[in-house]
């Protein structure tokens, strides 16, 4: 193990892995307007370019030259550095995916994930804790009372349902028998694990949908409830960044529900090239992706009350009964 | 929550889902406006034009009664008297200054109904948008002149 193998490998793989996402939140945000647009027979954008794919520029361009307004009373240094806590947070998700098999480049084996360390599975989960911070802070050095009650609203969700997404890991791991996301991806070889774990994969999406803060759960950001939720007293690159953190949230998570339940890289003629499985595994997130933006297209927001009591009252529940019920099979047939 | 109930509500989300897939698969209906033409109806209320008859002269006699009905005021009517041997309109009268403001016209079609001659009509062109207020003040030399909207009249 030396230099390059432990420090120009993973800062190369960071910087691409950084890069993608950053390009992938950009035209994420495009594909979102368009696919919205056309769930509603109307076009998205076309203007800034063909197509409109020159908008997401446009986008950045505007919010880089918004005037921005930090208000007198906050706190100013965990103001600034909360959104840049919780794309931190949404990027490092990212590290445990696994694209594809180890590459071999210039005789080092290099593998396609930042680290696939023993606990991968546990990983996002923790991630998701600590990206949380970025939107409590947020809300609260904001010296604003819907603020905080939007961040306070955030992390109520995003607790009721961890629970239930980590019951669905569970189950998973259960099946699998291993916590490391290649064994994960290695045991979905033949059948995707989806048909073994409908029910999970079912809790799992649910429960991501709800910690991503995404429709029909994203009462904590509405533009007609509190007012911007927790992101209220932000404005120009601050509130894009926390945009931003929410969108590569979503394209993790679309990654990582791709990777545990619909087979991850594999695929037909995947034995040919990793060029093929990585383009299996970003059409699996494509395929995620594009139902998180149907569903937002499609159903209305859920009161507050009942989605807690729903997180509460029915999914944990669910989730126990589904761990309980895979343990059984799982050892009747062993 | 029941079993049954869960499964139920996950079969209505998912012909929800039904539907809004089925529309992502039909035509925008979006008017690309200013590449298409926009669609409207023939008696559609836009600018006003002055018009003058199969011999050329001026429908308008300048009796006023636009700038009497119109509800916002936005009308000015000047006449003067028709030289015999040059007469610009076919009447005793012709309008020495025809203004309409088109900061307080509310395009609501009075000045047309009420015309004797049919002198005043409201047009389709609808475009409008302009730098100034001065430039808003439409004398009667711009009223004269026809205007080519972008526009295709529909037939029904």
């Amino acid at each position: 193990m030396d230099w390059i193998d432990t420090l120009l490998i993973p800062i190369i793989k960071a910087l691409i892995v950084i890069i993608g996402l950053l390009v992938a939140f950009a035209y994420m945000t495009l594909l979102e307007r368009k696919l919205s647009g056309r769930f509603a027979q109307r076009l998205g954008p076309n203007r800034a370019g063909p197509f409109g794919l020159l908008q997401p520029i446009s986008d950045a361009f505007k919010a880089i030259f918004k005037e921005e307004v930090i208000p007198s009373e906050v706190s100013k240094w965990i103001y600034v550095v909360c959104p840049g806590v919780a794309v931190a947070a949404a990027i490092i998700g990212f590290a445990v995916v696994p694209l594809g098999e180890p590459i071999t480049l210039f005789g080092r084996t290099i593998t396609l994930s930042m680290g696939d360390i023993n606990l991968g599975l546990l990983f996002p989960i923790a991630v998701a804790g600590f990206g949380l911070y970025g939107i409590i802070l947020g809300g609260w050095s904001s010296n604003n009372n819907f603020s905080m009650l939007g961040a306070l609203r955030s992390s109520a969700q995003v607790l009721a349902y961890e629970l239930p997404m980590g019951l669905a890991l569970v189950s998973l791991a259960v099946v699998v028998g291993s916590l490391r996301m290649g064994d994960v991806v290695a045991a979905q070889a033949k059948v995707p694990l989806i048909l073994l774990q409908p029910v999970g994969f079912l809790i799992y999406f649910i429960s991501g949908m709800a910690e991503i803060n995404r429709s029909p759960f994203d009462l904590p950001e509405t533009e007609n409830e509190l007012v911007a939720g927790f992101a209220t007293e932000y404005g120009g690159i601050k509130f894009a960044i926390y945009f931003m953190a929410e969108y590569i949230n979503m394209i993790v998570m679309s990654f990582l529900v791709a990777t545990l339940f619909l087979g991850g890289w594999h695929g037909p003629f995947d034995q040919f090239s990793p060029l093929i499985q990585i383009a299996w595994i970003v059409v699996k997130t494509l395929a995620v992706l594009f139902t998180f933006v149907w569903i937002r297209a499609t159903l209305p927001r859920v009161r507050y009350d009942k989605w807690m009591k729903f997180g509460w009252k029915t999914m944990i529940p669910l989730a126990l009964a589904n761990l309980v019920v895979t343990a059984i099979v799982v050892v009747l047939l062993a | 929550m029941s079993i049954v109930r869960m499964v139920k509500g996950l079969i209505q989300i998912l012909r929800a889902m039904g539907v809004t897939l089925k529309h992502l698969f039909t035509r925008p209906v979006t008017e690309q406006y200013p590449e298409e033409a926009v669609a409207v109806y023939p008696r559609f209320r836009a600018r006003h034009d002055l018009r003058c008859d199969e011999n050329g002269l001026e429908r308008c006699v300048a009796c006023g009664l636009c700038a009497a009905v119109c509800p916002s005021g936005a009308i000015f009517v000047e006449a003067g008297e028709n030289d015999p041997d040059a007469p610009v309109s076919a009447g005793e009268r012709y309008a020495k200054r025809y203004e309409i403001n088109m900061t307080r016209c509310i395009f609501c079609g009075y000045c047309q109904d009420v015309c004797p001659t049919g002198a005043v009509e409201l047009g389709h062109e609808f475009a409008l948008a302009d730098y100034g207020r001065d430039e808003l003040l439409y004398s009667k030399e711009r009223l004269l002149t026809p205007a080519s909207p972008h526009v295709t009249v529909k037939q029904d």
